[in-house]
């Protein structure tokens, strides 16, 4: 009989006990941030989807064409496409495409680049009403980027380098 | 056998799931009741099957990183644990100390962060609701340091054969101090809040008992184990990476029923904690990516298996190679699906809502069984 009842009082302090847990965080401060008007400050290290690195003082890519991110790709979301301009050494890029509709951004293409020239973007916000939304032409996010820092894009530049006058 | 409706006899054929709120993904369990009680509970898996040993078949090892993490998107970081070990046993790379710790630090973390969030979503299984956004807080900043150091919140891709892709700043390590602090003191709270109130203890005391002799009969590991008495962690029994310099516990409690297996998981985190703890005093200097991995990685021709104790118990990659760079097999041993496969022996004669709290108990993260 005693232990009836001990253990109904047991029960209901324990439950009194909780309460108190929960009034007091119900009186702590808030702990969320209310999104759209607020947001939280993104870790320099997030990994986004690839992007070109800018260089901000010529607006030139650091691209060489040697394919690696493309092969480095385990499931197929880039395209890379490069020209040699009539009398240059070095093969240019003209296209750099990415279907981030695939990545599972695992990173593995800025790993495999020799040059450093992909980087990840922090854009997080990303949503689109078509799947082509996320066929990303990066040359051409490239060209609106630098114009965002103030250069003039100097990517797929194909305009054929003058031959040099022969030695004398 | 998934039982059939009869109408001669006085007994319910029920579909839990697959799109049922506590089965946390698409499991169906198909249910014989009769009125209240469950007489039989099948399992029918495999709606999230997305060929991920396939894949691991045709892709190189480097194209799998990106997968391990999304078979078990609440602890993936032991899912690259183990996948990284296996590479690293057949190939006989040396990984040097530093990223040894690291990986242990952020598995730990990632433990912690996946019994949060089984905490809340047990509780709110049980028809708790406060729970969960106490646990979420903390899980949050968890997720942040992890972010800052990964690069994402959830399937990270962070360990490559021959150590880890990115260094630990002084900012992870402060802000992981801070955590211990305050996750230390968030104990006591959660202690008040749950595992005192009666309401829950009278649901999970008693209920879903299940003795040592069925653990060993369908190889369950993990917490299920070890709330049934059974002192099996991988981490001890066949330490892997740094775990057998570092001192901790392991938890067991040996009534077998769903309030052991809760406190098997709370007393978990506060090992982890002392885990992290202690790696951090003894983190080494140095690189955190081995010298010599060759850019191309030729698997054998050999087989190796690798365990590792991953937030829901032994987790084991079996890997054999023909002596090209993309393995030959690649067979993963899920610890969810061995916890699962009781289910119907534990389940006969409880009530459906006693159910509920079993299969809450038992953890139980779907991409994992299906893979």
């Amino acid at each position: 009989m005693i232990r009836y009842f001990r253990e109904i009082f047991e029960g209901l302090w324990s439950l009194l006990v909780g309460l108190k847990v929960t009034g007091r965080f119900a009186l702590a401060p808030t702990v969320t941030t209310h999104y759209p008007f607020d947001e939280l400050e993104v870790t320099p290290n997030y990994r986004g989807h690839i992007d070109l690195v800018v260089n901000p003082k010529t607006g030139k890519d650091k691209c060489i064409v040697c394919m690696m991110c493309q092969r480095a790709c385990p499931s197929g979301c880039i395209t890379v496409k490069g020209e040699k301009p009539e009398g240059a050494k070095k093969k240019v890029l003209t296209e750099y495409r990415l279907d981030f509709t695939k990545c599972s951004l695992c990173g593995n293409c800025v790993e495999a680049c020799p040059t450093s020239a992909i980087e990840f973007s922090h854009e997080y916000n990303l949503a689109g009403t078509s799947r082509h939304d996320f066929h990303y032409d990066l040359v051409e996010r490239f060209r609106d980027r630098c114009r965002a820092l103030g250069v003039e894009p100097k990517i797929a530049d194909l305009t054929p380098v003058a031959p040099k006058p022969p030695e004398s | 056998m998934i039982p059939r409706p009869d109408p001669t006899l006085e007994t319910l054929v029920l579909n839990m799931g697959p799109q049922h709120p506590s089965t946390h993904g698409v499991l169906r369990v198909v249910l014989k009741l009769d009125g209240e009680y469950v007489l039989e509970a099948h399992p029918v898996i495999g709606y999230g099957h997305r060929m991920h040993e396939k894949m691991g078949e045709v892709r190189n090892v480097s194209g799998f990183y990106a997968n391990v993490g999304r078979m078990d998107y609440a602890g993936a970081l032991s899912f690259g644990h183990g996948h990284v070990l296996a590479v690293e046993r057949m190939l006989g790379i040396e990984v040097p100390p530093r990223a040894e710790y690291i990986r242990v630090i952020t598995t730990e973390l990632n433990r912690i962060a996946s019994h949060l969030l089984w905490f809340g979503a047990f509780l709110l299984d049980l028809g708790a609701f406060t729970p969960i956004l106490y646990s979420f807080d903390d899980r949050e900043y968890i997720l942040d340091l992890l972010e800052h150091v990964t690069g994402a919140r959830l399937t990270f891709s962070y360990f490559r054969v021959g150590g880890v892709n990115r260094d630990l700043d002084e900012r992870f390590i402060q802000g992981t101090r801070v955590f211990i602090r305050r996750m230390r003191s968030r104990f006591e709270a959660y202690h008040k809040l749950v595992t005192g109130n009666v309401i829950f203890r009278k649901r999970v005391e008693g209920v879903g008992i299940i003795s040592p002799d069925m653990i060993r009969k369908y190889g369950a590991t993990g917490p299920v184990a070890r709330g049934s008495g059974i002192p099996y962690d991988i981490r001890r029994v066949e330490p892997y990476s740094v775990y057998s310099e570092l001192d901790f516990d392991i938890p067991t409690f040996p009534e077998g029923d769903c309030f052991a297996r809760y406190r098997v998981r709370l007393a978990e985190m506060e090992q982890s904690l002392r885990i992290v703890e202690q790696a951090l005093d003894r983190l080494p200097d140095g690189s955190v990516m081995a010298e010599k991995v060759p850019r191309k990685l030729k698997l054998g021709p050999g087989e190796v298996y690798q365990a590792v104790e991953a937030a829901r118990g032994e987790l084991g990659y079996y890997l054999a190679g023909d002596g090209t760079d993309v393995p030959y097999r690649l067979k993963i041993r899920p610890p969810s699906y061995s916890n699962l496969s009781l289910l119907n022996e534990l389940a006969s004669g409880v009530l459906l809502a006693d159910l509920v709290a079993i299969m809450g108990s038992l953890d139980l993260v779907i991409p994992e069984i299906d893979r």
